[in-house]
């Protein structure tokens, strides 16, 4: 049974194969004489991230962005050819346990890339991160247990912890004069930790969280709760809702006429990647984020351009993060010779790895392995991303419960 | 006493939202017999269709007209070719058939759409709010997002109740065989039910798609909501539709602001509680 | 069928549990783990299947007993040690026994439509219950951390972290389930609720009680349920909301179809025939759902007694040209892989 299950795959792999075969002559007097143990003459990156269904927009943004960045390099990882072994996790948790030992056990991936969902993450983070595995990057999944409690040397994050991007969005609203304000998210972890950050800011710096409402994960319909905003009518609202939750969160607030007299805050992903469909509702929303589409560095431009050329569409946020995972990978893979066997060399390469010039500005890993960035303030001006300013510069989680840090 | 009124306001109007994608379900459900997990499939491609189209001809009513007759057709050919051998097999057949169709259906979206989030702006002549308090505004799209609800109410009575082709249906799900001793093609109107059910579910995710988004699986959220709508207001009953759609309307609302922490669960044991105390729905024959 | 037929069928049966038994030393680290899986679902399918194939009740609710019971399990098991066995068996079955006792109660009241669909109610409900959860993990789930151990004092009789020996634990647990249905459906209790299946009304007016008899039959198929989910809590090692929504309900009810209603063997292969299909989908295509719909219609449309309807009828047809009987059959064999 399992030797046939290939069979689809085994034209184009058998010259990806002669391709790498080739290559691998061509270069073979520069390799290093530990080559031989990092196994074979490619790099096998495993994906699991959703491609179907709510969030398979976030899976694709993530593996585009992925491969956008081996190719502007020469299109290898440290001079060896990438094959990628993509599993949809369908943001299924009971087939998580699987899918990451299909990865890890069957196809022995050198590094396993994901996921988006968090209690996926938790899934991959328990049965990679105790034993010699491969190493692990989280390109999205906020969550805080990620680099907190479930911490461990060979899992790193390229994307934010919960905390990041909405600790500095709690701040950024008692700054702007609100004294009162309500918090309302999904009921899941994203939600929770994000919304906990955001209000633990506001009411350290003089604010007043005067209800914080939970509506039940994914349901879509908030006309009850946008009664109940109104009814109290606190100074501002802070928000977090993702994808087609967003776009219909922030629109419906829009209609009910609560927009121009309850300003509206949030982590950035109220209005990331979704505020062409969010239209007119989204104008003047402020959102703290780990990036913005403007930023003027070279690094995003180059990154848009080639994004926008490659894809036909803009990247976002989440692209960004998939960028970076690649970065990760290839920094640390350039610097032991290409050897994706030296796990332990791997690590601390990763451990320290700084990235100067990431579309997202300069970040660097913390010990706990999670980025150190910059959060921004962003408005949706004219339907795009405007950025206002720093909200908080090299940001680091406080990374609770992480035996590392 | 006014956020009260305003929650009886939004209880009402989801109500409405509710019961027309319920419609077309307890449509094929109770005539044919047929349960229909597709049924929010077929409401995901309205709202993709009408996306699609609106950005074509730059009308979103032009969009939904151009849209319906594609479901139409759609609904059409899926029961010639697949739902129309079962009708003699169990319901279990069924639930599966229309199972495989929903990842079908959710697959092609995808190769079709991609896997973006979409919205569909309110048409112009929609695009206003009437003030309630001070704070709080109602939009005139939700009010006819409510008025459109009770036309087709309306409209599926007099067709069901008033007309030849509602005779023959009604006739048709009692005693299939009786119907077509009398020289009636049943087969035929049963093609047109389930045509007209898809299109329905269609419509319902087209009327939707300005106050919500369009983003994949979005279909799969509405589905076991209108299931169920319909079985509390019992089996192939328009009207216990529309009043199951009231009361899960009412459900949901005051569920989120009394017991937030059980929200989700206040609708399904209303239906258990229903449902034990009458286990055919509250219109269902027994 | 004849006994000639039914025999050769037995002897297709034993092979394939002959290959079973020796996989392990044979198949990859990945597809024992799979396979285990498979076994998993295949207890669950038939649980199922006592309700659906031999009672008549068709419910869309049933992952609601395995993810009960995963989540029974992580209750009970402490964070940092194992929990015994002896303690956390009997917790998560009569755990989920007393769920499927609860809702058995008011669903087998109703019938047909409304039976799937007031299973399928319960089943939500309680899936929002642990979605939103939060000290239960909320839609992220919950740990187990430890498999239960199998200590008699202090004696470890099992070491269940073993991957072969969690792998023959699950057999042994796939074939008691196994002969303990065959033994119940030959019982008397077996006889009335096949009889409530053919036709309710008439084993009524025979004088027996059909609401007990079908909600024992309710409960028993949710305990084994439960069991099934007790182990994969073990091999998972999480229960999440996910376990007890209705896309699993729906999957469990697919394997059943596929399988072969009514037969019990069928289910097992049916869990084996899915499972292998969505791991084998998922490699050929990024469309892979397009294939498992297409296929999942195909079934239902061409195969409506599924996996088992199909043995049968090889094996009839067999039975007829007498000569040579044995040559098809290893081919069947090839066909299923492992199962």
């Amino acid at each position: 049974m399992p030797k046939e299950s290939r069979k689809g795959f085994s034209r184009r792999s058998f010259l990806q194969t002669t391709a790498a075969a080739v290559g691998a002559t061509a270069v073979g007097g520069l390799m290093p004489a530990s080559f031989a143990i990092g196994g074979s003459s490619k790099v096998r990156i495993g994906i699991l991230l959703p491609y179907s269904g709510t969030y398979a927009m976030l899976g694709n943004s993530i593996t585009d962005a992925f491969k956008l960045r081996v190719q502007m390099g020469d299109g290898t990882i440290a001079g060896r050819e990438v094959e990628y072994i993509p599993i949809d996790s369908e943001m299924s948790v009971p087939k998580a346990p699987q899918n990451t030992k299909k990865l890890v056990d069957k196809e022995k991936v050198d590094f396993l890339v994901g996921p988006v969902h968090s209690g996926i993450a938790a899934v991959m983070a328990k049965l990679v991160g105790p034993r010699e595995g491969p190493i692990m990057i989280v390109p999205n999944a906020g969550s805080n247990a990620v680099t907190g409690p479930l911490c461990a040397d060979n899992i790193f994050r390229t994307s934010f912890s919960n905390w990041q991007p909405a600790f500095p969005g709690g701040k950024v609203m008692a700054d702007d004069g609100h004294k009162t304000a309500i918090t309302i998210a999904w009921k899941y972890a994203a939600g929770m930790q994000m919304m906990d950050a955001g209000k633990s800011a506001f009411e350290q710096n003089g604010g007043k969280v005067i209800k914080d409402i939970q509506v039940p994960f994914p349901n879509v319909e908030f006309q009850a709760n946008l009664s109940e905003i109104a009814a109290l009518k606190p100074d501002a609202v802070f928000a977090f809702f993702s994808g087609g939750g967003a776009v219909k969160f922030v629109k419906d607030y829009a209609a009910a006429g609560l927009k121009d007299k309850i300003p509206l805050y949030g982590p950035g992903f109220l209005t990331e990647g979704v505020s062409k469909a969010q239209g007119a509702a989204a104008e003047g929303i402020r959102t703290t984020l780990h990036y913005s589409g403007d930023l003027e560095n070279s690094a995003n431009q180059a990154f848009r351009r080639a994004y926008d050329k490659a894809y036909g569409k803009m990247p976002n946020v989440f692209s960004v993060q998939g960028y970076d995972a690649a970065a990760l990978i290839i920094n640390a893979m350039t610097q032991v010779g290409g050897d994706s066997g030296a796990t332990g060399d791997l690590i601390n390469a990763m451990s320290g790895a700084k990235f100067p010039d990431s579309p997202r500005g300069a970040w660097h890993m913390s010990a706990a392995h999670n980025p150190v960035q910059n959060i921004y303030l962003r408005e949706v001006r004219g339907g795009k991303q405007k950025l206002l300013g720093i909200a908080a510069k090299d940001l680091e989680d406080p990374a609770k419960g992480c035996k590392m840090a | 006493m006014m956020t009260f009124f305003i929650q009886l306001l939004n209880s009402i109007q989801y109500g409405f939202l509710l019961f027309l994608v319920a419609s077309g379900l307890t449509l094929v459900f109770g005539i044919m017999g047929i349960i229909n997990l597709a049924h929010g499939a077929f409401f995901m491609f309205g709202a993709y269709l009408v996306y699609w189209l609106t950005g074509v001809v730059d009308n979103y009513f032009v969009g939904i007209l151009l849209g319906l007759p594609i479901m139409l057709v759609m609904g059409y050919v899926i029961e010639r070719l697949a739902i129309a051998r079962l009708y003699q097999r169990d319901h279990l057949y069924q639930v599966l058939l229309t199972y495989g169709l929903i990842l079908i259906l959710n697959e092609l979206q995808k190769i079709l759409w991609g896997s973006d989030f979409y919205s569909v702006p309110v048409p112009a002549v929609l695009d206003g709010s009437i003030a309630l308090t001070e704070t709080q505004a109602y939009p005139v799209y939700r009010l006819f997002i409510s008025v459109v609800c009770m036309l087709v109410a309306a409209g599926m009575y007099v067709v069901i109740a008033r007309t030849r082709l509602g005779m023959i249906i009604r006739a048709g799900s009692v005693n299939r065989e009786m119907v077509q001793s009398l020289g009636i093609n049943i087969n035929r109107f049963y093609a047109i039910v389930f045509s007209a059910g898809a299109a329905l579910a269609a419509f319902a995710g087209m009327i939707g798609a300005p106050v919500s988004s369009v983003y994949p699986g979005m279909g799969d959220q509405i589905l076991i909501i209108s299931f169920v709508v319909v079985v509390i207001g019992g089996i192939g009953s328009v009207k216990g539709a529309f009043v199951g759609a009231m009361i899960i309307g009412l459900a949901d609302t005051f569920g989120k602001v009394l017991i937030p922490d059980f929200a989700s669960m206040a609708v399904y044991a209303t239906m258990a509680l229903i449902l034990m105390w009458r286990p055919q729905g509250l219109f269902g024959r027994a | 069928m004849n006994t000639r037929a039914s025999r050769l069928i037995r002897y297709f049966l034993i092979s394939n549990l002959l290959l079973l038994v020796a996989f392990p030393w044979v198949g990859e680290h990945f597809y024992v783990g799979l396979v285990m899986n498979m076994m998993i679902f295949g207890i669950l399918a038939m649980s199922l299947d006592l309700l659906i194939g031999y009672t008549g009740l068709v419910s869309l609710g049933h992952a609601a007993y395995y993810g009960l019971a995963g989540y029974l399990l992580a209750i009970i098991s402490p964070e940092s040690e194992a929990v015994s066995i002896w303690l956390a068996l009997p917790f998560c079955i009569l755990g989920t026994a007393l769920a499927a006792l609860i809702i058995g109660w008011f669903s087998v009241r109703t019938s047909g439509i409304y039976f799937i669909m007031i299973t399928l109610a319960f089943a939500q409900m309680l899936f929002y219950y642990f979605n939103e959860n939060t000290d239960l993990g909320g839609s992220d789930g919950i740990f187990i951390f430890f498999k239960p151990s199998v200590t008699l004092g202090s004696i470890t009789l099992l070491d269940l972290d073993n991957h072969i020996v969690f792998y023959y634990f699950i057999l042994v647990c796939m074939l008691l389930v196994y002969f303990l249905l065959r033994m119940l459906l030959a019982s008397p209790f077996g006889q009335v609720i096949q009889g409530i299946r053919a036709n309710e009304n008439r084993t009524r007016a025979l004088g027996y009680p059909t609401f007990y008899y079908k909600l024992v039959s309710f409960v028993i198929a949710g305990s084994i349920g439960g069991l099934a989910g007790f182990l994969e809590g073990m091999h998972g090692g999480i229960v999440s909301p996910g376990h007890l929504g209705w896309h699993e309900s729906g999957l469990i009810l697919m394997i059943v179809i596929l399988g072969g209603m009514g037969t019990l063997y069928g289910p097992i292969m049916g869990a084996f025939a899915m499972i292998f299909l969505q791991d084998w989908f998922q490699e050929i295509t990024v469309h892979w759902m397009l294939l498992m719909g297409v296929f999942v219609i195909a079934v239902v449309l061409f195969l409506p007694r599924g996996i088992a309807g199909l043995i049968e009828d090889l094996a009839a047809k067999l039975d007829k040209s007498v000569t040579d009987s044995n040559r098809p059959a290893t081919q069947k064999n090839g066909e299923s892989g492992d199962g």
